[in-house]
Order: structure tokens, then C-alpha cells, then sequence
């Protein structure tokens, strides 16, 4: 059966590394990449692993969305052009995987709410960001069991991994994070904080994950709540490991995980980053499957 | 030197680094009679917010007596002559913080970052040199990295819009040659425009040393707390710096009488715990540990077992940086846990 076509905007680090996690899935092809500067790397590594390129941004791919087939686009580049992107591409037809953390469509996160973005036809998903992919998972932990009234993350990645654009907007990092912690991750009030550690060698990514639950925790019900969470997180991201925790302290809960990943393009350190792309991919398939299935398609808007 | 005449800005902490010590709990009423005491005594610059700045509110870092606009709508309108700043740390709070103490009538921003991570503060000391306000950059954990280092990082804080720049001993680890090299380099390097500010902690005894040092090479803010009532060790006393200025003959129109006073009387009294170089004080100084890390080590070592010395070596082994005080924790299970392997195999 032939595989889905998708189109990677953005041809950095990010782009590229979602552009290998592409080609070993057995339902997506990555067809285009685009890219801003003729200059880039990525889109080299892309020409020479067979994709078509351009280097004029979405408007490069748009005459081409139709008779290539394109179906879905990753955005990979800012939350500042996001919005942009989006509309260009969801107007001929194209579902937009978005991996800023713009959050124009809805947060997915794909262990907790995945396959209830199937048949709601969304023309635009939002990962959240690399903390809220890490973390919400283990705050849904909780959360299934018991009613949490605030979850808090703190993400430390290394410097080396936070490109120019989280750095030159990191108030949307922790807005978006924050936002679906609550949202996504079921507390009644989220909050994120991220550090960037410039330690050499660089650190693996780091999260801690409190909860404050309502009643005192419910430790042992927690416990393999969070265990089985563990192992579901693990299934695209074998890197996810519970280092400590989870710690129980009156209505405290919290938790501490390390995302090490798997090192396709970017450095086995930079789990963040392979998580967005991981979790991308992962939501992509599923997607794939809903348009392979005939129950997803989206028509292009009447010009 | 002869600093005989030159004027420096005397920037209070208490209020906001002393957060630290008090676990963020001072009082409102505490905090308007110190406020007052400071305003009397003429100091000029005091910062009031969370000890980790706005937005730190936090189970990481603990959750404060009230919420930084409670505190800057109460303390700013006793102030006759007293302004009053805010920390911001960009990860942890945001722009809409800062809107918030602007719209509360504080005169000074600063947005402090790791040293080597200025880039992730151009939103922040964009938009608050745009709202007009005195607009600082502070680079925290300066002693991590040699003066042309920081001088790069300094100069993004200025390209932002930054009107003075900090070198911020966190950990109390500077010794005062280190802080001639980057004030030196800095005051050579920057726009003459630009003013240099130094942040000590007292965790090597270094505090007012550190001050002179940084004033002798041309900064021109000093930050110090009444009776030292900071992180750690505490930050540079107010009171000796001021008693040491006046005998050296730099001008801090703060009166000493009245800025002991506000030590003795006003802070002594509402001390959990004697702001002392004890041994785990004493380690942040010596290993280059954020000063903030002390009681989280302490409660970590009456929990888990393992001495807060030690906790506070691996840390620094490890590299952390301010902001991390949730690795405490971790890093405390895991060596207890490691204790037990050890002691079940000995």
C-alpha cells in the first residue's frame, strides 16, 4: 500500500531528525523538505536522501502540495511563523502537525489523548512543546487516579540542544507548557519552569514532575499508574526512564525522569528534541492510518 | 586606590535574595516596616520579590507568604525616596510578570540568566527597556567562566537594551582577583553609558572584599542586604559595606546609623536561622554552589540521610546551575540509595 506523503517545514536540526524518524516508518514518506536559506545543511542531507527541496519557504512547496501528493506537513520552525504556515497549507488540503509551540490547534500528546484525535477531523495538531511532551505524560499519571489541583514541571535540557528560537521566545515555552499541563495533563492549575544547563558534557534532559493532589496520594494506585506510563512513553521513545520517585510528601507527589534519545541526528543528549520528533512521528502514523483507512481526508478550501 | 568622592548605587536584597533564608515567607507587615527602615536610611534601590523573582512562586521553589504584586502593591507606596526593583528569571517568569511589577510602579527591571545564556533574555530586556524602566542584565554563576566569556554574554544583555550590567557571584565563590578580571574587562569593554553592577554572596567571608574589588574597577551598583539577610551565607552586609565605603570615602548617601539599625532591629528578630558561614555555607563558596541550595540540601539530608556537604558536591560535580533545586532532591535519593547498596554488600 503506498505510504503517506508528508512535507517537513523547516530544514534545522529538528527538521532533519524528523525527516530520518520519516523514512523508517512504514506508513509516512517524506517527500519535501523545505527550507529559507540555499545555503542549509539540511536541506543538502535532505536532496542527497532523495526528498525534494526549496528554499523559499511554504510558498516553494505550495505549487507542488497537489500533484505530489503531500497530505501531511510538520512545522518545525517558529511559533512566530506558525500561524502562517499553517493557513497556507490547510487551505489546499494539508494536515499540519505543528512542532512550535504556537498552539493554534489542539495540544496532542500522543500516550494520553492520541486516539481522541481520531474522526475529530482537526486540520491542525499542536505538540505542546519538548518539557510538556516529557512531563505531561507522568502528570496524566497521577491525574487517572486522583484529582490533582496543581502540576508542576521543571524541564533542564542542555544548552547545546535549545536552538535560537525557543531561546529568543522562551516566555512561549513555558505559556504552551504550562497551559497544556493543565489541560492535557489534568490538574486544575499547571505550571512550567525550564532550565538551560550549559554543563560539558552536555546532560541528558532532565524533568521533575510535582503534583499536589487533593486528597492524600493514593501511593500504591500511583505507583503502577506511573510504571505502566513509563513503558507506554518507552514504545516511541526507549530513552524515557524513571530516575527517582515517585516521592510522596503529604499531598505532594513528584516524580523525576531522564529522556535520552535515540541519536538519529541529534545527540543522543537532546532528548527533548527527539521527543518532539518521536511524538510527531508517532501522531503522524496514526493520522496516516485515519487518511489510509479513507476516514480522514481534508478537501482544499474554494480558492 | 583612591575612591575618595566616587558615588556608587546601594541596591538592598533583603527583600528579595534574604526571600531565600526566610523560605519566602516573610511577612507583608515584616516586609512594609523593613521597606520603611530602608526608604529612612536612605538607601536607594530595593529589590522586592519571590527570592527566585517573579513568578517563582512554586513547589520548587516554595510557595511565598503572598504573591509578588501583594508585596510591591504593599511596600511600593510607603516608599518617600526608596525605589523599588524586581528580578526576573526568563524560565521561570515571563513578560506578563513584568507588565505586572511595571504596572505596580517598580522603577528597575532585572532579568538575570545563567552566565553563558544571555540569549534566552532578549524578550524580557527588550521589552522593559521599551516600557522606559532601568533596564539591567545580570549574569548569575559569573564565576563559571573566564572575563572574555562573560564579556560576550554582557554585550548581547546591552545589544537587548540592558543600561547596566551585572557580574553575579551566586555561589560566593569569587575571590577579589577574580572579580577585578570581569568588572575590569567589562568596564574597558562596554559602553561607557552602560553601568556595572556585583552581586556577592558571603559564603568565602568575601562579600565586602568582592565590593571594593568591583567598585575599584569601576562598578558602579552594589548589591548587599541588611544584616546580610540573603542565600547562603548571605549576601555582602549593607551595614559593613556602608561603614567601609564611609571610611574609604565613596559616596552611598545611606546613613549607617540607621541602615544598623534596620539589621539590629528589624531583621535580626524575624531570623529562622543565623545567616553564618556554617560548614554547608561554607561549601557553596568553596565547590562554586547557588547559594539558594542550602536549605533545600539541609531538609534533603534530614530526609534522606545523606549530609547536605556532600549533596552539595555532587551538585556542583554535576554542574547544576541556578534553578535546579529540584535535582536536590533526586540527587539525594540517589545516593542514599547507593549508601544502602554499599552498606548491603559491605
Amino acid at each position: 500500500m503506498q505510504k503517506i506523503k508528508c512535507a517537513i517545514i523547516g530544514s534545522g536540526n529538528i527538521g532533519t531528525d524528523l525527516m530520518y524518524k520519516l523514512r523508517r516508518s512504514p506508513i509516512l514518506e517524506p517527500a519535501w523538505m523545505v527550507g529559507i536559506e540555499a545555503a542549509s545543511e539540511g536541506l543538502a542531507r535532505a536532496k542527497a536522501l532523495g526528498l525534494k527541496t526549496t528554499d523559499q519557504g511554504v510558498d516553494g512547496l505550495l505549487p507542488h502540495v497537489k500533484k505530489d501528493g503531500v497530505r501531511i506537513a510538520f512545522d518545525a520552525t517558529s511559533a512566530y511563523v506558525h500561524k502562517d504556515n499553517s493557513d497556507k497549507l490547510t487551505r489546499l488540503g494539508v494536515m499540519m502537525i505543528d512542532l512550535t509551540p504556537a498552539a493554534v490547534g489542539p495540544y496532542c500528546v500522543p500516550p494520553i489523548n492520541l486516539k481522541a484525535h481520531a474522526g475529530r477531523r482537526e486540520p491542525n495538531v499542536n505538540m505542546v512543546t519538548c518539557g510538556g511532551q516529557a512531563t505531561i505524560p507522568m502528570v496524566y499519571a497521577v491525574s487517572r487516579v486522583q484529582k490533582v489541583k496543581y502540576a508542576e514541571i521543571v524541564a533542564t535540557v542542555a544548552s547545546k540542544s535549545v536552538g535560537p528560537g525557543t531561546r529568543k521566545n522562551i516566555d512561549e515555552f513555558t505559556r504552551t507548557t504550562a497551559g497544556a499541563v493543565a489541560k492535557i495533563g489534568g490538574a486544575d492549575e499547571g505550571k512550567a519552569i525550564i532550565v538551560i544547563n550549559p554543563a560539558e558534557p552536555p546532560l541528558i534532559m532532565r524533568d521533575t514532575i510535582h503534583c499536589l493532589t487533593k486528597e492524600l496520594p493514593k501511593q500504591a494506585e500511583i505507583e503502577a499508574s506511573v510504571h505502566a506510563m513509563i513503558a507506554e512513553v518507552q514504545k516511541y521513545v526507549p530513552g524515557y526512564r524513571l530516575k527517582n520517585g515517585p516521592v510522596f510528601d503529604g499531598n505532594r507527589v513528584t516524580t523525576f525522569i531522564e529522556v535520552e534519545g535515540l541519536g538519529d541526528f541529534l545527540p543522543k543528549y537532546a532528548g527533548n528534541l527527539d521527543i518532539m520528533t518521536a511524538s510527531a512521528t508517532r501522531a503522524a502514523e496514526m493520522f496516516a492510518e485515519e487518511m489510509r483507512a479513507g476516514r480522514l481526508s481534508f478537501e482544499p478550501a474554494l480558492a | 586606590m583612591n575612591l575618595k568622592g566616587v558615588k556608587i548605587k546601594v541596591h538592598e536584597m533583603s527583600l528579595r535574595d534574604g526571600m531565600h533564608p526566610k523560605r519566602h515567607r516573610i511577612s507583608l507587615e515584616q516586609m512594609q516596616t523593613i521597606a520603611k527602615g530602608v526608604d529612612a536610611a536612605g538607601v536607594p534601590l530595593l529589590e522586592v520579590t519571590h527570592g527566585d523573582g517573579l513568578g517563582g512562586s512554586s513547589v520548587n521553589y516554595g510557595f511565598p507568604a503572598h504573591t509578588d504584586q501583594e508585596y510591591l502593591r504593599g511596600v511600593i507606596p510607603l516608599l518617600k525616596k526608596t525605589q523599588v526593583s524586581a528580578l526576573l528569571l526568563p524560565g521561570i517568569g515571563t513578560v506578563d510578570h513584568l507588565r505586572m511589577a511595571a504596572d505596580c510602579g517598580v522603577t528597575t527591571i532585572r532579568v538575570a540568566t545563567h552566565c553563558t545564556e544571555a540569549d534566552v533574555s532578549e524578550q524580557h530586556i527588550g521589552l522593559s527597556r521599551k516600557m522606559g524602566l532601568d533596564t539591567v542584565g545580570f549574569l548569575m554563576m559569573a564565576h563559571m567562566i573566564p572575563a572574555e566569556k562573560i564579556l560576550e554574554q554582557a554585550r548581547l544583555m546591552e545589544s537587548y537594551g540592558a543600561n547596566c550590567i551585572y557580574v553575579t557571584d551566586s555561589a560566593g565563590y569569587m575571590l577579589p582577583d577574580d572579580v577585578r578580571a570581569r568588572i575590569g574587562l567589562l568596564r574597558e569593554k562596554l559602553k561607557p553609558e552602560t553601568e556595572i553592577g556585583f552581586h556577592g554572596h558571603h559564603n568565602l567571608s568575601m562579600g565586602v572584599a568582592n565590593s571594593v574589588a568591583a567598585i575599584e574597577e569601576g562598578a558602579r551598583r552594589v548589591d548587599a542586604a541588611c544584616a546580610g539577610l540573603g542565600a547562603g551565607a548571605g549576601n555582602t552586609p549593607t551595614e559593613v559595606l556602608v561603614a567601609v565605603c564611609n571610611r574609604m570615602g565613596i559616596d552611598t548617601g545611606i546613613d549607617l546609623f540607621k541602615v544598623s539599625d534596620v539589621a539590629e532591629d528589624l531583621i535580626q528578630p524575624i531570623l529562622d536561622n543565623p545567616i553564618r558561614i556554617d560548614r554547608d555555607a561554607l561549601t557553596l563558596g568553596y565547590a562554586g554552589v547557588y547559594s539558594s541550595f542550602l536549605l533545600f540540601a539541609k531538609r534533603a539530608e534530614a530526609r534522606y540521610g545523606v549530609p547536605a556537604r556532600e549533596i552539595l558536591l555532587e551538585l556542583g560535580r554535576r554542574g547544576m546551575v541556578g534553578g535546579q533545586e529540584d535535582m536536590i532532591e533526586d540527587a539525594a535519593i540517589t545516593m542514599s540509595k547507593e549508601r544502602a547498596k554499599t552498606r548491603a554488600t559491605a
